[in-house]
């Protein structure tokens, strides 16, 4: 211990115990939970491209909203999920919820039993809105139900046979839908949806992904995929979006707008870490060549 | 709240304390909530994947009548019952018990034909799509006018995004170009290649920061309802 306050200042900065830093992370996002920070979110050119595409689908559109994600991201994905299908469902679309992931279809149950069933009384099952679940087979699959939806979901989720299901009668492939939106994690994902999908029927794709993959995905906006919400900001725009437009959404829709404080704050601690190392980084090296020059 | 809400919320929050746990120190929490993690993971998409692929895709389009059994009630039952037999697919059935011969080191040489016919098929179906999605499209994509007009006029923002757009595809390709020397414009125009793909780095790692911190605002605000529901 005594050595370590012999130390010169910068370098002591260089040797802080990472357990430090993990408290004050972990401040950085209690303490803003605590005093339920909130910030103004505005939408971005890249997520209000999906809310106007929304908005421009004429009355009763087949939407396609593929949740391709599991628990482990649920902070992220669940609140484009959830904003999606108010959105939708507010406008009187037709949305036709599937998963490409085994875990998919847990997560639009849980949007079936938090957003529609208490918010949207009057959408009834079959009618409005229809839960196919999961289908093994990632691309394949999408590949598979291009042409052929039916064949591949054959029953929906409780196990109802799909010619039974009114809104399904009109469905053969993806060119039926209006639009296509998939909420994903990983692999398969919006990717492949942008992939074996639209760019093949050049049927309107769009989505939210994880901020991890929204990098991956930036590259086909806006020509093959016409939005984006990359990780929780981009949840947090769409939101805003929503509740701009229906100030209805406001006491539900605004998980995502609320999550950005702590975000925000960590971020700040982040970055002020960053630059702590950055610049005890240079004078220490500055300090040597001018120890070795002596 | 009902007993298994109440459960549900001290199992899982236990359980993501004794994962935080690691932040201080590898210990024997942390490994048990590891290694259950890890099994019930495995015990999951087995599950899943028996249901959802072995029994609706190969025993039930194999033999539909055995259905019956596996149909969660009698409606469910009848409408799988009544589908025609796909009796072809008892050649993808072969091919998976093939593949599981693995196991025996003496005819562990038959998993090659699966294992053949997966990459076939995935080479297959892949190679078109990255083709069109990721190489012609992306090209096209890049195909973007260096000046911008709109109806207003000349678009300074949307000309200077283009350029900056186009320069960062043609200086990041150069860099990765490696039949010439990197010296004088060459050289020079793979350094702004470098620059490029250290900002693209850069924004790659700020997202992945903003989505680890998605993730710890998520298990802080189960902590939160978790506590909340004791008191």
């Amino acid at each position: 211990m005594a050595t370590q306050e012999k130390l010169p200042l910068f370098e002591r900065m260089l040797k802080i115990d990472r357990r430090v830093i993990f408290v004050l992370i972990a401040l950085a996002v209690i303490v803003p939970m605590m005093l339920k920070l909130v910030f103004v979110v505005r939408p971005s050119p890249v997520v209000q491209a999906i809310f106007d595409k929304v908005e421009s689908l004429p009355e009763g559109s087949r939407v396609l909203l593929s949740y391709d994600y599991g628990p482990a991201t649920v902070p992220e994905n669940q609140p484009m999920a959830d904003a999606l299908v108010r959105h939708c469902l507010h406008l009187n679309h037709k949305v036709y919820i599937i998963a490409v992931w085994a875990t998919g279809e847990a997560q639009a149950n849980q949007t079936i039993q938090n957003v529609i069933i208490p918010e949207f009384p009057a959408k009834r099952y079959g009618e409005d809105y229809v839960q196919l679940g999961y289908k093994a087979g990632n691309q394949g699959l999408i590949n598979a139900i291009y042409t052929d939806l039916k064949g591949m979901f054959t029953t929906d989720a409780a196990g109802v046979d799909v010619n039974s299901i009114p809104m399904m009668s009109p469905v053969t492939g993806l060119k039926d839908f209006g639009l296509i939106l998939s909420v994903a994690s990983g692999k398969p994902g919006l990717k492949e949806w942008v992939q074996f999908a639209g760019d093949r029927g050049n049927i309107p794709v769009s989505g939210g992904v994880t901020a991890v993959e929204a990098p991956l995905l930036y590259p086909y906006y806006p020509r093959q995929l016409l939005g984006l919400m990359g990780g929780l900001q981009g949840a947090a725009e769409y939101e805003a979006a929503l509740v701009t437009k229906y100030p209805q959404f406001k006491e539900t829709s605004l998980t995502a707008v609320k999550s950005m404080g702590p975000q925000t704050i960590a971020h700040f601690v982040i970055i002020f870490f960053v630059i702590i190392g950055n610049v005890a980084f240079f004078v220490q090296k500055k300090r040597d060549k001018l120890n070795r020059s002596k | 709240m009902t007993f298994a809400q109440t459960f549900t919320y001290w199992v899982g929050g236990l359980l993501t304390l004794m994962i935080f746990s690691f932040l201080y120190k590898d210990n024997p929490f942390y490994k048990f909530a590891e290694h259950l993690f890890v099994g019930v993971s495995a015990a999951y998409w087995m599950t899943v994947a028996f249901w959802s692929t072995m029994v609706p895709n190969m025993v039930g389009a194999i033999y539909p009548p055995s259905m019956g059994w596996f149909a969660e009630n009698q409606a469910e039952a009848a409408t799988l019952m009544a589908a025609s037999s796909k009796w072809w697919r008892i050649l993808p059935m072969i091919l998976g018990l093939m593949m599981l011969t693995r196991l025996v080191p003496k005819a562990a040489w038959l998993s090659r034909w699966p294992m053949a016919f997966i990459i076939g098929f995935s080479a297959g179906t892949n190679l078109t799509r990255y083709l069109q999605s990721d190489f012609i499209a992306q090209i096209r994509s890049t195909l973007i006018p260096l000046l911008v007009f709109d109806k207003q006029g000349f678009n300074l923002g949307g000309s200077f995004s283009n350029t900056l757009l186009v320069i960062g595809v043609l200086s990041s390709l150069i860099y990765f170009f490696f039949s010439k020397e990197h010296k004088g414009w060459f050289g020079g125009t793979a350094r702004i290649g470098i620059w490029v793909l250290m900002v693209a780095f850069g924004a790659a790692f700020g997202y992945t920061v903003m989505a680890r911190i998605s993730l710890l605002i998520g298990r802080m605000t189960f902590l939160g309802n978790w506590v909340g529901s004791v008191f």
